[in-house]
């Protein structure tokens, strides 16, 4: 018996749910001179497409869900609808 | 070894502790009750070094051990009826977690309406949720089947129940012996699963899957459970080298030689079925005791494979299935013997629902009756 192979477990990896970027209908963007690096949104973001450093969002994996944008409490990330799709 | 003698509800807390669990979560339910009562007692009397966690329904039960047993802990929880029913989200969990937790399920008829005593009901409605069952029929048989069972679960890492009729075996006292911590640690050695929950592994235990990554987990279970007969037996064997205790392998016979028919049921039914036999062949009649030991997964093809030509199967069902004309053993004979003995007659009743009394007399009785409709 294979012991490795039994068991439902998963490690994180880049982009193990696919390319959720394509799910995205609006998408946030982030005005850099209203932050306070307080880092709600990195922690919040279920993508973890928000950088620590310096609040970049990544774009292929962001699905556009908001919380960012939610929860900020500066208002530094505001939705804005996808044109291009 | 040490000579004891009590209920079985206490042989099966005293494999507990003489095995060494870690970890127990349970909830009371007659008739199981003193089985975690004895537990709780041992752990706070400092005769076992464990966690004992009280909750407040089965449901948190299995899931507190599916937990402990997730970060590497070797676990134990009891249940009986309704309680197992009230489990049967987790139970899945359990099996599809590849967990090698050990239950003791204390068989008991379910509602309603409301009935405290035996039967297979509670088990049987189970069936399909991916565990390994086993029944045991006395109260050494509970000990060592206890002892077998965290064997077999922690290496094919399938959880396993460990059925056994509620009163008549939970609350009867008889003589059974216990075995040195040491040799079952011979026997059983520490628990080392090949994963487990930890603060620097950082992954996700039961992740969402697409279906191509869901089936190979599906057909793992089912493929290792069908393995895990085998592995049964074969720890059986081992424990007997160890111990000279021996209560069977998938089955236990009783005067198969020269037999015509073959008596077939599970749990203390099949302890009577003894006495039954000895009636039968005083009254000429070639027949034999067969008593399932491993439920889950049916030994098919063993059950075929045993019977001479020509035999008889007389199945003794202490479950339903509604609308059917027996209960589930009859049905996975049934299914057993086609294709592969077709010859073979099978006929089955259910009976003893609820602790309805099963004195050999009745037993002999309701032979005879399936034994006119087979000729
Ligand atoms: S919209 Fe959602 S996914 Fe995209 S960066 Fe914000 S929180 Fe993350
Ligand atoms: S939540 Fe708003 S203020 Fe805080 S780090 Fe993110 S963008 Fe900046």
């Amino acid at each position: 018996m294979n012991k490795k192979i039994v068991q439902p477990i998963s490690r994180p990896v880049i982009g193990a749910g696919g390319l959720t970027g394509t799910w995205r209908t609006q998408r946030p963007v982030y005005d850099a001179s209203l932050c306070n690096a307080c880092l709600l949104c990195w922690i919040y973001c279920p993508e973890a497409a928000i950088s620590k450093e310096d609040r970049t969002i990544d774009y292929t994996y962001c699905k556009g869900c908001g919380i960012c944008a939610a929860e900020c409490p500066k208002k530094a990330i505001y939705m804005e609808r996808e044109e291009s799709r | 070894m040490t000579k004891v003698f009590d209920s079985g509800n206490v042989a099966c807390a005293l494999a507990v502790k003489d095995v060494g669990v870690d970890f127990v979560a349970a909830y009371p339910i007659t008739p199981q009750t003193s089985v975690v009562e004895k537990i709780a007692s041992y752990i706070a009397e400092g005769e076992m070094d464990a966690k004992y966690l009280p909750v407040e329904s089965e449901h948190s039960a299995l899931s507190a051990v599916a937990a402990a047993s997730a970060v590497g802990a070797r676990v134990f929880t009891a249940t009986s009826s309704q309680g197992l029913l009230y489990m049967h989200e987790i139970l899945h969990y359990a099996a599809g977690g590849r967990l090698p937790i050990v239950m003791a399920n204390v068989n008991r008829a379910i509602n309603m309406p409301w009935c405290l005593y035996v039967d297979h009901q509670d088990a049987v409605s189970q069936r399909d949720t991916g565990w390994i069952q086993l029944f045991a029929a006395s109260n050494q048989e509970i000990y060592d089947s206890v002892i077998l069972a965290y064997k077999v679960a922690e290496e094919v890492q399938i959880p396993v129940m460990v059925n056994y009729d509620g009163f008549l075996v939970s609350h009867s006292s008889m003589p059974f012996e216990t075995l040195e911590q040491d040799k079952i640690k011979e026997f059983l050695p520490p628990l080392d699963p090949p994963w487990r929950i930890h603060p620097q592994w950082g992954g996700t235990f039961g992740n969402v899957t697409p279906s191509e990554e869901y089936v190979p987990y599906r057909y793992a279970l089912t493929e290792d459970i069908k393995k895990a007969g085998d592995v049964i037996v074969r720890c059986s064997k081992e424990y007997e080298k160890l111990t000279g205790r021996w209560h069977g392998g998938h089955f236990e016979t009783y005067r198969p030689e020269g037999a015509e028919y073959f008596l077939f049921s599970m749990g203390s039914m099949g302890k009577e079925m003894e006495i039954a036999v000895d009636l039968l062949r005083e009254q000429g009649i070639a027949a034999a005791g067969l008593r399932l030991r491993v439920f889950s997964p049916f030994p098919e093809e063993e059950l075929a494979a045993l019977l001479p030509a020509g035999a008889k199967l007389l199945v003794f069902d202490r479950n339903l299935v509604y609308g059917s004309a027996g209960g589930a053993l009859l049905q996975l004979a049934k299914a057993a013997f086609f294709n592969r003995r077709d010859s073979l007659q099978v006929i089955g009743i259910s009976l003893g629902l609820g602790g309805e009394d099963l004195p050999a007399s009745v037993l002999v009785a309701k032979a005879r009756e399936m034994m006119e409709v087979c000729k």
